[in-house]
């Protein structure tokens, strides 16, 4: 039984100009004790597809429109927003975007870690408190019966982090999904993040959606890599087969922009274009646009997914029986 | 997770309210503003101390009289002691200056606050009702009620609870309209919280503030609007001494005894000014951004 299974998800939202699509036939699955790494460029649909799993989307005009989602066999599209409650925060944990803003300013951080656990757990308030300083110091935190009670503006970012990775851990969840989690932080911190990160799971043998755009951390950390290109999969499978050998063009151009040490100046790759916008999708493969192996097939059909060797799904005629290179 | 490294007890560190009010030591006019606050509920709870004479006492030998030792504001027609009546005044202004305001906080408050939370209709129909509230002139409600209840305290009361409330509620809904789109909202909610909680317990406290400057400042015209009504009939009715009414009894000896006009018109000034001072230095004791860890 898989921790968490996205099957087939399309999500779409009701904006002034109608109806959009952000999300469009995503799977995957994920273990508990495995990390999953979310990769792709803004816009691609990483947090949709964290806030379809939490069960956020009625709160911001959206909602899933096929697929199923299920989580340890329970289907979370099928149950009403009082069981969510239960579920949130509980089972499944969102550890979002910005750390510097997922705080409340009125409350001392100790105090929202309690909240959270005291939404879900029955325990006297001096328990949880207890409960939140050692998750709090387990986490790394120095003085963590201080910083208890300290507010959010007298940390700094690094902290804010912890304490609200600290928010997400501190009911035990089953699955722990991190929006982005170290793209506010300086590279010493996300360093220890990201060991952070590693420890947790395999201590509480948890599962771990890491949502980033940074595909260093994704090599460092994660076991399976889904790629994501403006709300299609285009490519997942094990970290190691997938950055060894990098199917999907847009998979390929992404790797190629990683800066290395020493190159020469001026070297600095970019993928040309940007990511359309959900209302301009292209038709066809939803990549030809700026895909240097674009073929005419590319404009007018949308690739299936196809199995490769090695356990790697990717989405690409290239691999498809309708290729062929006189095109 | 048991590890043992917290054996010792969990404390919280000393309240912050003494350094709060340390801070205040550079704001001058904060400090003014708190003496005078602080005078008035004073004078307000001990007014019958306070007084040296009965506010109804009348002493027609006396009718009239100048300030002077034994009447230090002088005496009225009746030969009452305006000092004492002033005194005793100050309860009524107090009485009806926080509670109307009070009432208002949280008619207002609540129905903005719901309002900016859920839009939809619910904001529709409450904006509209606000807005049409905002529309109605404070004195047309209160002689209304004193055609339906007859005058007192209790009736300009209600005409100003019943007008007040919608100056809050925009000001919260407006406020959470914003803040519902703040991180931690969204954060909250990942975490398993309710509406209820993300609204009464997230995004109250980070509304309140400015509704809490607007209400001392609120208090201030509540009062002027209490001696208006009082100066028109509609308040206090004797021989209850009510500022307004001092001074509406007062005008008929303008140029007689003009003491019995300018000393509750003085109290009052004195009062409101008071309230507006209040109002900024609540500003910076509730600002917990402003605390340092020193």
């Amino acid at each position: 039984m898989s921790l968490l299974v996205v099957d087939n998800v399309s999500v779409e939202f009701k904006t002034r100009d109608g109806i959009v699509e952000p999300l469009s036939g995503i799977s995957f699955k994920i273990d508990a004790g495995e990390i999953l790494g979310l990769v792709g460029e803004t816009g691609s649909g990483k947090s949709v597809t964290a806030q379809a799993i939490m069960g956020l989307l009625p709160f911001l005009n959206g909602r899933v429109s096929s697929g199923r989602i299920c989580f340890r066999d329970q289907d979370l599209l099928a149950i009403s927003e009082d069981q969510y409650q239960k579920i949130r925060g509980n089972h499944i944990s969102l550890i979002s975007q910005n750390p510097m803003t997922s705080l409340d300013p009125v409350y001392k951080v100790g105090d929202q870690i309690v909240e959270g656990l005291r939404q879900h757990v029955v325990i006297a308030r001096d328990d949880a408190v207890k409960r939140a300083v050692n998750v709090m110091t387990s986490l790394g935190i120095p003085n963590s019966e201080k910083v208890f009670f300290q507010y959010p503006h007298q940390l700094s970012g690094g902290l804010k982090q912890r304490i609200v990775i600290a928010m997400g851990l501190c009911a035990d969840p089953h699955l722990l999904i991190a929006d982005e989690p170290t793209t506010a932080l300086d590279v010493t911190v996300q360093a220890q993040i990201v060991e952070l990160f590693r420890k947790t799971v395999a201590q509480r043998n948890i599962g771990l959606i890491m949502i980033t755009h940074d595909l260093g951390v994704i090599s460092n950390l994660c076991d399976t890599v889904v790629v994501m290109y403006a709300g299609h999969v285009v490519e997942k499978g094990r970290v190691q087969e997938v950055f060894a050998n990098p199917m999907h063009p847009y998979t390929r151009a992404l790797l190629k922009c990683i800066p290395k040490f020493g190159m020469p100046e001026r070297s600095l790759k970019a993928i040309q274009g940007n990511v359309p916008s959900v209302s301009t999708f292209p038709g066809g493969c939803r990549y030809h646009l700026r895909c240097p192996d674009m073929k005419p097939i590319c404009m007018t059909e949308a690739p299936q997914t196809l199995q490769a060797g090695n356990g790697i799904e990717v989405q690409c005629h290239q691999f498809g029986p309708n290729w062929r290179e006189e095109l | 997770m048991e590890n043992t490294t917290n054996q010792n007890q969990i404390i919280p560190p000393a309240n912050r309210w003494i350094r709060r009010l340390k801070k205040l030591k550079n704001n001058r006019a904060g400090v003014l503003g708190l003496i005078i606050i602080a005078g008035l509920i004073i004078t307000a709870l001990f007014a019958d101390y306070i007084a040296p004479y009965s506010y109804k006492a009348q002493d027609l030998s006396l009718m009239n009289i100048p300030p002077s030792m034994d009447h230090i504001m002088g005496t009225d027609e009746f030969g009452r002691d305006v000092f004492s009546r002033i005194i005793l005044g100050s309860r009524i202004s107090v009485y009806v200056g926080v509670v109307s305001v009070g009432l208002s906080v949280l008619i207002g408050s609540l129905l903005g606050a719901l309002a900016g939370y859920y839009e939809g209709w619910l904001d529709r129909v409450l904006s509209t009702v606000t807005d049409l509230t905002w529309s109605l002139p404070e004195i047309l409600v209160a002689l209304l009620l004193v055609a339906v209840v007859g005058a007192g305290v209790e009736c300009v009361i209600i005409a100003i609870a019943l007008t007040y409330w919608a100056q809050y509620a925009r000001l919260i809904r407006g406020q959470i309209l914003m803040l519902k789109n703040e991180i931690y909202v969204e954060a909250t909610r990942s975490l398993g919280a309710t509406d209820f909680t993300i609204l009464f317990k997230h995004l109250f406290p980070n509304a309140i503030a400015p509704v809490i400057v607007a209400a001392t400042i609120g208090i201030g015209q509540a009062i002027v609007l209490e001696a208006t009504l009082g100066f028109l009939g509609m308040g206090a009715q004797p021989p209850l001494p009510s500022w307004g009414a001092m001074m509406s009894n007062g005008t008929a000896y303008l140029f007689i005894s003009p003491w019995v006009i300018i000393f509750p018109g003085l109290a009052m000034m004195i009062t409101v000014f008071g309230f507006n001072l209040f109002g900024d230095v609540l500003v910076d004791i509730m600002d917990i951004r402003e605390d340092t860890l020193k």
